[in-house]
């Protein structure tokens, strides 16, 4: 092949490159379903040092507790009459 | 297991704004958006005005989970309905489909260009690394994550506004409506939020 029709044909192939469709996606996303970054659990974290609210780290169950003990103090009753 | 609900009784709002600032200090809410506002109505007409504190509600059967065309919301475990901001593309959609009008659009450039949602997120953060600079700067304070519960209902100063737990705070609501004798019809928004099931059960 000769010199000029190797380049033209090295230019056509560089230019239909562009026209190339490239996968966007591993796998469509389902739909319905949450897209975005995974989050961490509030009870996942250690309680804050110099804080009063404390729960074992991990625990569920001691987070809870610890969030309905402070929400008593919503409890305007409670408070005042005991 | 705890689900996380807000309830107002509308017997009890002064109108004071103290959760709107709360909230507004709390996570630093720029201009122009409003996570909580209170809502007046019948301004002004001898014994029937009454003040009710709206924001999120975190349904149990949240219709903006369910409008979203890019799925960016999800329900955590305790009940709170969040967002990814790197995922919305500010659409509006959720905006019209939400019955408290909590979705709110900062303003992001000239000619009104609409920003990502900022909604109320019960001060439980968003999809970052909990309590780190990275996620207050998105979506506001992980009090949640601190042990503590939404600063507008512990700044509340009759605590018409009451969030945590949904069972301790019907119980708290419950007592209430009978001390005071009423029927307990001014819990404004609960039916609404919570009247329906959570997707997926009966």
């Amino acid at each position: 092949m000769s010199r000029p029709g190797l380049c033209a044909g090295l230019a056509v192939a560089f230019v239909l490159a562009g026209c190339m469709e490239v996968e966007q996606t591993a796998a469509a996303p389902k739909q319905g379903r949450y897209q975005g970054k995974p989050d961490t659990q509030p009870w996942a974290n250690e309680p804050v040092a110099h804080e009063r609210a404390r729960w074992t780290k991990g625990d569920r169950g001691s987070w809870e507790t610890q969030i309905k003990t402070r929400q008593l103090a919503q409890h305007e009753y409670m408070r005042i009459y005991q | 297991m705890a689900r996380m609900k807000f309830l107002c009784d509308a017997e009890r709002c002064i109108e004071c704004n103290g959760c709107v600032t709360a909230c507004k200090n709390e996570n630093e809410v720029p201009w122009g958006v409003n996570r909580r506002r209170v809502v007046t109505i019948n301004d002004g007409v001898v014994g029937a005005e009454k003040s009710i504190s709206v924001a999120c509600m975190h349904c149990s059967d949240a219709p903006c989970m369910a409008v979203c065309p890019v799925d960016c919301f999800y329900k955590t475990e305790d009940g709170v309905v969040l967002h990814d901001k790197d995922l919305c593309i500010g659409c509006g959609y959720c905006f019209y489909a939400c019955p408290f009008g909590a979705p709110q659009f900062p303003q992001a450039g000239a000619f009104g260009l609409r920003g990502k949602m900022d909604k109320c997120t019960f001060c439980a953060g968003g999809p970052e690394a909990d309590r780190t600079e990275a996620e207050f700067r998105k979506y506001g304070r992980n009090r949640l994550a601190e042990g503590k519960l939404p600063a507008c209902a512990e700044m509340c100063s009759t605590k018409a506004l009451l969030g945590g737990d949904g069972d301790v705070v019907a119980d708290i609501y419950r007592e209430r409506v009978a001390r005071r004798g009423t029927r307990g019809a001014e819990a404004w928004g609960w039916g609404t939020a919570y009247g329906q099931p959570p997707k997926g059960k009966s």
